[in-house]
């Protein structure tokens, strides 16, 4: 039986509504991206990095951007970075990307389970990773995989996780390209969203506690900024002044929904800084080199004990949110073709072809060689199986499923243990 | 040896266990400079400086995810949660990361991390600072749940988990903090002072996790007991005159078989008691176990002396306590027959 709740007794009082944020474009729609506000690439000044955190509030509300529509490196946040560390940062973005392509395809194959592209977001894990000291510790979210690759993390190593065959060092307890490397300062990625965020301040405060010169970077994306999990890791960083880099990777779709329902109507993402009275910068997350100049200040920052900077990368998840959802279900078919702010990968190659420091024919080259480097560890890593053969035969020593659910194993996992056994040897019967 | 109440054993452990190494750290609401609403980490910093004690906001979600971080850095944290009532939005951080990271990353980071956490009831507490959550986390693989019942195994238990590589969460019994209530609530209190277990030594001693305790030895029924119960059950029996075998088992998880087999195949008879409510209390896994293993022994149904199924009630609290009543009828169903 339902109930009337409602109380509508004063006849001059306003009948409420409820607002649900509706994005400007579904399937069937054209895609309109011309109410995003592009300020002009070097117009966003550049603070002292002892500023005060208020002096960097204005920087919330613009966009830092320094390659222009030229992809010339213009402005005061140009970090005037050599040719090599560009070209790395460009072949460690196309590495990405190439990967990307093969597990992909590896999945609809059926070769595992579920894969997450990063595709049009290489810049912001790639130039952080570049900006950062190699051992800076990194406590990422699922699209940040260009650490691990620019780190030089072995592409073997990341598809025996992705096939959890018997080469995945995790022993295929953890979802594909959920990976932890603690050699490469990355931690392990949870499924649970925005976790890792209070985790990478208290790892930083640790650091902080014990003298150490090391600082933490992590990364959450715009949907799970409404966890509580990021107002408290933001309180305890302002607190402590941790020596922390808090991103905010907004790409501005959480699954189906677009980022309004997070909130990204009202303001921007990097003007949660505002509130907490921390330092905020908001930058164009496809630009490469705006991505390293903005972590650069931020590191130099936490470095100096000047606590913790909170940064937007403003961006646009090109694909889906994994292999699980068609984005043409919920938004316009091939939207991200349409993102104003372009494709990271070709942004860079041009300010390199610009500079005289590359040329198509090198760049064709390069897609060739990386293509083919991805393509001959995946022969390798699938030497060691792959999820679906792993299903049939398990790739691990069963009985390692009741390891390190404690240091040592209590008397009532042995005797689970002892069951399973006995089980899996009466089925082989 | 020094006499010493539950707080002061505990506020021992810390001093031990922070005087012999560095990266033991104590952070929660009110702990730093006031010492915790309890006093359990009085003069600790002090001792040992603000970046090794401190205050924090009231985040216990905060507390939990910022004490993972520092633990998977190195540091050993001893995160205060100031009553268990406050520790659910913590929960999804000790759930999903705490108790998950070794196996997630096969054992390639830990989380040495100790939640100390005063729970239950019989203080006028209301709904919100008396509650006993304990079962909510022995569900948890990969948790280590401790209840101390005495002053000294709450120091040598709370050094154990403080040296422990796994997160552990250490309910301290509130209602015991100053004196062993045997849940007679209208006599006076007996203070510490006169009880054998709070002789406690001053330095470094461990009591080892896993391990029960007989706590009473007796023939006629046996009791499994922790915090506050383990004294009700012992003033119950005397005061019905049973002759009842009182295990106090320290740790539920991973709870000692050994001691409650041995004990249960002796008497035939089983009462299972807590002061959390009845329905999928940690009662429920004891009977489970008890049935599965001395099935053949038992004499009789093994009996639950529980807390009602209600929230705590701030007036009525001595009608939801399970006093020497409850326990004395469960104790005489389970002798009949």
């Amino acid at each position: 039986m339902s109930q009337d709740v409602t109380s509508v007794r004063g006849t001059n009082r306003t009948r409420l509504s409820l607002h649900v944020p509706e994005p400007d474009a579904r399937p069937g729609d054209e895609i309109d991206f011309s109410r995003i506000a592009i300020p002009a690439a070097g117009s966003a000044a550049r603070p002292d990095v002892a500023a005060a955190p208020a002096d960097t509030h204005p920087l919330c509300y613009t966009l830092i951007r320094v390659l222009d529509d030229e992809a010339k490196a213009v402005g005061p946040w140009n970090p005037r970075l050599d040719p090599d560390t560009l070209r790395r940062m460009l072949r460690d973005m196309m590495k990405v990307r190439a990967l990307d392509k093969r597990m992909f395809r590896a999945q609809r194959q059926g070769k595992t389970s579920f894969y997450m592209k990063s595709t049009g977001e290489e810049a912001i894990a790639v130039a952080a990773a570049h900006a950062l000291a190699s051992d800076d510790m990194c406590f990422p979210t699922y699209r940040q995989s260009g650490l691990l690759v620019a780190r030089d993390y072995p592409l073997v190593e990341m598809m025996c996780q992705i096939y959890s065959n018997r080469g995945d060092k995790l022993k295929g307890r953890q979802l594909p390209a959920l990976y932890s490397d603690r050699d490469h300062g990355f931690f392990t990625i949870s499924g649970n969203l925005g976790t890792q965020y209070p985790q990478a301040v208290g790892w930083a405060m640790g650091s902080a506690i014990k003298g150490d010169s090391r600082i933490v970077a992590t990364w959450i994306g715009d949907g799970s900024t409404a966890e509580g999990d990021f107002h408290s890791a933001v309180v305890f960083a302002g607190v402590y002044r941790a020596p922390v880099i808090l991103n905010v990777v907004n790409n501005q779709w959480a699954i189906s929904s677009f980022a309004g329902i997070a909130g990204g109507e009202l303001t921007t993402f990097a003007a949660r800084a505002v509130g907490y009275g921390i330092a905020g910068l908001r930058v164009d997350g496809n630009d490469a080199l705006a991505v390293y100049a903005a972590t650069s200040w931020a590191a130099d920052r936490a470095r100096s004990n000047l606590g913790p900077t909170l940064i937007e990368m403003f961006t646009y998840r090109v694909e889906g949110h994994s292999t699980s959802d068609d984005p043409a279900a919920y938004r316009p078919q091939n939207a991200g073709d349409k993102w104003p702010l372009g494709d990271p990968i070709d942004r860079l190659s041009r300010h390199l072809i610009g500079l005289g420091e590359w040329d198509d024919a090198r760049h064709e080259a390069l897609e060739a060689e990386l293509d083919a480097e991805v393509r001959a560890a995946q022969k390798e890593a699938e030497k060691l199986g792959t999820l679906v053969a792993s299903t049939i035969d398990f790739p691990h020593d069963v009985t390692s499923l009741f390891e390190d659910v404690y240091e040592t194993m209590p008397w009532h996992l042995r005797e689970q243990q002892a069951q399973m056994v006995a089980e899996l040897a009466a089925k082989r019967r | 040896m020094t006499v010493m109440n539950m707080i002061q054993a505990i506020n021992s452990a810390h001093h031990v266990m922070m005087d012999r190494d560095d990266n033991v750290v104590a952070l929660g609401e009110d702990v730093g400079f006031f010492g915790g609403v309890f006093r359990a980490t009085e003069g600790l910093q002090k001792k040992f400086g603000r970046s090794r004690v401190f205050d924090t906001p009231i985040s216990e979600g905060g507390i939990m995810g910022v004490a993972i971080g520092m633990a998977t850095y190195g540091l050993r944290p001893i995160a205060e949660i100031q009553f268990a009532d406050y520790i659910y939005p913590g929960f999804d951080q000790i759930v999903s990361e705490a108790a998950r990271i070794r196996y997630r990353t096969a054992g390639e980071w830990q989380v040495p991390l100790t939640i100390r956490s005063p729970y239950g009831g019989g203080i006028f507490g209301g709904p919100t600072h008396s509650q006993s959550p304990e079962a909510l986390f022995a569900h948890i693989a990969g948790i280590t749940t401790i209840i101390p019942s005495n002053p000294y195994d709450a120091k040598g238990l709370l050094i154990s988990a403080i040296e422990a590589n796994d997160p552990v969460v250490f309910f301290e019994p509130k209602r015991i903090y100053n004196g062993p209530f045997d849940g007679f609530f209208d006599r006076p209190v007996t203070p510490w002072a006169k009880h054998e277990k709070a002789e406690v030594p001053d330095g470094h001693y461990t009591v080892p996790i896993g391990e029960a305790v007989v706590a009473r030895p007796g023939e006629a029924l046996t009791v499994l007991a922790y915090g506050t119960m383990v004294h009700v059950a012992i003033a119950t029996a005397e005061a019905e005159g049973i002759d009842a075998e009182v295990v106090d088992l320290r740790t539920i998880v991973p709870v000692d078989i050994e001691t409650i087999e041995a004990s249960v195949k002796k008497t035939g008879r089983c009462v299972v008691v807590h002061e959390a409510t009845r329905t999928a209390g940690f009662g429920a896994e004891l009977s489970a176990l008890v049935q599965e293993r001395c099935f053949y022994h038992l004499e009789a149904p093994v009996q639950r002396a529980t807390g009602w199924d209600t929230p705590y009630p701030h007036s009525l609290e001595w009608a939801y306590f399970p006093g020497p009543i409850r326990l004395g009828t469960a104790f005489k169903k389970a002798l009949e027959d």
